[in-house]
């Protein structure tokens, strides 16, 4: 049995669940999973040492959220999915594994006040891509005609999401994003070890610091941006 | 789950129908269907004799496939049967629930697929243009020819603006986005009468005629007790930010096997891409034709519909 409980938010046309996994006080942890995975349904052990509540969101087309009829999957409305969750959280320390992982790059330069610190992890969906266009081809992904089949990960997620194109510049100008507007030295953290072009790029930018995920958590616990200006 | 996505707005009239508005030279379409493609209900549109060979006329971005009413029946006319369609948000086709790229290319395949051709000739302006271009990349075997109305983006197209200057204008850009997106769920687009809508319109197509303009509307908006609303997704926003390079989809061309035909409007305007002669020349595959046209925009379709027809039509006789 999960202990969690989950909130629905509406963005545009699709449901999103916002699961709670953990409450408690303080700054919220906010979860982002990998490419075709899901919201775990308790607090894995290597994080148990966040001090505050901890939560998951499912991104469109995952877990229990609703999926795009023809799909579309862009990683910036993924980009959004966040966003709606920080606007039900206020602001939040934001860890993403593979996928979730740039997304979480994504959201902590585009909202550098309400992501305090980003923390990029191994996972599913990392590379993308890749930094340039490829041949293009346009197949349709096939959808599963058993209607007792779960209807997420939407195999359109699953196509375009591994497709889409990360080049270096565009990853870093988030980065410099938030080392611009966040109030943190350092607002990123990278504690994975697999490191496709776009990440390659982004942990040699200065804000951007490369260690363990305890050591993230520590970093991210402890921060404390300075004010807006 | 799928959430079942917004209903298409009222349908916009065909040819002789009685509320069907009139401009010189226009003409609406003579038939109609809709097609489903992957659970989007896309509006397909047809111009001249069924059993002439098909065309495909992609419409560019914020349009509809109503723009074409003055090119698509001198096409026609000179013996095709014009297909086009209303991309996904727009015109009389669902308001989906993403929008992107691969998605409108998998689109204008249905629409492909749906005229029964194993391959045609395509036209295309603007992102219309653009998208053509990498249907033609993707899947040459389906295309026999391919006619670019002003949309080849180039390099041209970003502002040439020092580092801290972008990253400032990033911020602002990101969190309107981001903003929008939030209020996006409940927000429809205003109100207004015709003339309103067109001087609307007109701002972003300043050569338009304003009565082609207000021609337009009721084909591209819906009317309701508070008044005139265009179709168009409200959900969807000009401009933007993300990966894509404009220079990308005119890296497509050099490739390509079929007959091509660029043709580029000379006077630059806000909705263009900026794109000169000089961007093009070098990336025209061999044999390749490429016209532009002095004195003439972006819209060369609505500017100078006969000149643009002759062109299409010599093309692919």
């Amino acid at each position: 049995m999960s202990a969690r409980s989950t909130v629905v938010l509406r963005h545009v046309n699709v449901d999103l669940a916002l699961h709670q996994l953990r409450a408690g006080e303080g700054r919220a942890l906010l979860l982002l999973h990998g490419l075709g995975e899901r919201t775990p349904d308790e607090v894995p052990r290597h994080l148990a040492a966040w001090p505050g509540p901890v939560w998951g969101l499912d991104l469109t087309g995952h877990g229990a959220s609703t999926s795009s009829a023809g799909g579309g999957y862009t990683a910036e409305v993924l980009m959004a999915d966040a966003d709606h969750a920080l606007a039900h959280l206020g602001e939040a320390t934001v860890l993403g594994r593979g996928l979730g992982a740039y997304v979480a790059l994504l959201i902590a330069g585009a909202r550098p006040r309400s992501v305090v610190g980003a923390i990029l992890t191994d996972g599913p969906g990392l590379a993308g891509g890749g930094p340039s266009p490829h041949s293009p081809s346009a197949l349709r992904p096939v959808r599963s005609s058993d209607g007792d089949a779960p209807t997420t990960p939407d195999p359109y997620a699953l196509a375009e999401l591994s497709q889409d194109v990360r080049p270096a510049d565009y990853a870093t100008a988030f980065v410099r994003q938030a080392q611009q507007f966040s109030g943190l030295e350092t607002p990123i953290a990278v504690a994975g070890v697999v490191r496709p072009p776009w990440l390659s790029a982004v942990a040699d930018e200065h804000g951007v610091a490369s260690v363990t995920l305890p050591e993230a958590l520590r970093l991210f616990a402890d921060a404390t941006p300075t004010p807006a200006p | 789950m799928v959430l079942p996505a917004a209903a298409p707005p009222s349908l916009a009239p065909t040819r002789g129908d009685a509320a069907a508005p009139s401009y010189p030279g226009a003409r609406r379409p003579d038939r109609h269907r809709t097609i489903d493609a992957d659970g989007v209900q896309l509006a397909v549109w047809e111009w001249g004799d069924e059993a002439a060979p098909p065309v495909l006329f992609a419409h560019g971005g914020f349009d509809f496939a109503g723009t074409f009413d003055l090119l698509a029946p001198l096409v026609a006319d000179a013996g095709w049967r014009v297909v086009s369609w209303d991309q996904r948000g727009h015109g009389d086709s669902s308001h989906a629930h993403l929008y992107s790229w691969e998605a409108d290319l998998r689109d204008a395949l249905a629409v492909l697929d749906a005229t029964g051709a194993r391959s045609l000739p395509v036209v295309g302006h603007s992102k219309g243009g653009a998208l053509m271009l990498q249907l033609a990349d993707a899947q040459p075997h389906r295309v026999s020819h391919l006619v670019n109305l002003d949309g080849l983006p180039s390099a041209r197209s970003w502002p040439d603006v020092p580092e801290h200057h972008r990253t400032k204008l990033l911020n602002g850009e990101l969190a309107g986005w981001l903003d929008h997106r939030r209020k996006a769920t409940t927000k429809v687009r205003r109100p207004g009468t015709i003339a309103e809508l067109a001087e609307r319109r007109g701002r972003m197509n300043p050569r338009l005629d304003p009565a082609w303009l207000r021609y337009v509307v009721p084909i591209g908006a819906f009317q309701e007790d508070d008044g005139w609303r265009w179709k168009i997704d409200p959900a969807m926003r000009p401009g933007g930010f993300g990966p894509w390079r404009p220079e990308w989809s005119m890296a497509r061309l050099p490739s390509l096997g079929m007959p091509v035909l660029c043709v580029l409007g000379l006077e630059l305007e806000v909705m263009g891409w900026g794109t000169l002669p000089e961007d093009v020349h070098p990336n025209l595959p061999p044999g390749a034709r490429f016209v532009p046209l002095d004195g003439v925009g972006h819209f060369m379709h609505v500017e100078k519909p006969a000149v643009v027809a002759d062109l299409i039509v010599g093309f692919l006789s």
